[in-house]
């Protein structure tokens, strides 16, 4: 990870031209030709600094919504309720956090209907009864990008 | 509402923009359009704010993000306005959200911080407790992730 790869991913994130052939602007931007970029992309993608490149979407304009839910798991048990959890397409993040309600998730759904389903669901598959849904009321920022730091 | 169109665009945006030269050309293709109409269409679900981003989304422990906090607090109803503003404007906050507060769950504002260490995001919340003075807040550091996904749109459980 050189100077170069950090602008290329700070560029990356910020704007990615959606134009015919965007590698050649960003590497215009950096100096370098395209095939330099494409090249440069795939090794960064290999090191698991890039997780995906694609496009990030308003839920709300889309007609879903999301709910952060977070439930108490005896840590033995961990494991499977997880993987009961992880199963849903709906589930988009999950993480285990030091607190006595000790597992987090974010659920998108279409409905109310599906989001009371799918809750429902995962409630009889963990015989877990209590799960907190905590609703946004409001959303004061969402940012998604971060600009490469000297490590 | 969105045209069937829009939403198969959706579909192949949410996924891995294919890493060759002419990556819109081949997305048109699968779509049976022109890449004309496809940049057209993805410049406008920007405009009207559906496509958020589009570019790199990244791993942030490898960005030299390795503190990753949520942060949750109790803010009365009437300075909840204002300390979602404060809290929104730290730029190590990536995520701000006022939730329901629940019995048993009495915090109703939410925040991500980031920062290279735990130290520093500790000294990011004393700021914004101070800057908001609220100091009714805990921390809930991650300790595993079990699964961090793009959401799927069109595609139901």
């Amino acid at each position: 990870m050189d100077k170069l790869d950090m602008e290329l991913l700070n560029f990356l994130q910020n704007s990615f031209p959606v134009e015919s052939r965007p590698f050649i602007t960003l590497g215009n931007q950096l100096g370098i030709t395209e095939e330099e970029v494409i090249g440069r992309i795939g090794v960064l993608k290999e090191n698991g600094y890039i997780r995906r490149i694609g496009g990030i979407f308003n839920s709300a304009k889309l007609g879903y919504f999301s709910t952060l839910c977070a439930m108490k798991v005896p840590e033995n048990r961990m494991m499977e309720v997880v993987e009961v959890i992880n199963r849903y397409n709906s589930v988009t993040h999950n993480y285990v956090r030091n607190h006595t309600i000790n597992l987090w998730f974010t659920l998108i759904v279409s409905s109310e209907e599906k989001m009371k389903a799918i809750l429902e669901d995962i409630k009889f598959k963990t015989k877990i009864d209590e799960i907190l849904n905590l609703r946004a009321v409001k959303v004061f920022k969402v940012k998604t990008v971060f600009n490469m730091v000297e490590v | 509402l969105l045209s069937q169109l829009d939403k198969n665009i959706i579909r192949k945006l949410q996924d891995e923009l294919p890493l060759i030269p002419e990556p819109y050309k081949a997305i048109a293709e699968d779509l049976g359009i022109t890449e004309g109409v496809l940049l057209e269409r993805v410049k406008e679900l920007q405009k009207e704010g559906i496509l958020r981003r589009l570019g790199a989304i990244l791993h942030h422990r490898k960005a030299g993000y390795d503190a990753n906090a949520m942060v949750v607090w109790v803010v009365p109803d009437e300075k909840i306005l204002n300390a979602g503003e404060i809290m929104s404007s730290f730029t190590q906050v990536s995520h701000c959200y006022q939730r329901v507060a629940s019995p048993g769950w009495p915090y109703n504002m939410f925040i991500m911080v980031h920062a290279k260490t735990k130290q520093e995001c500790e000294e990011i919340v004393c700021k914004i407790a101070d800057a908001t003075q609220v100091y009714e807040y805990e921390f809930l550091y991650s300790t595993d992730e079990k699964k961090k996904s793009s959401m799927k749109y069109f595609m139901e459980d």
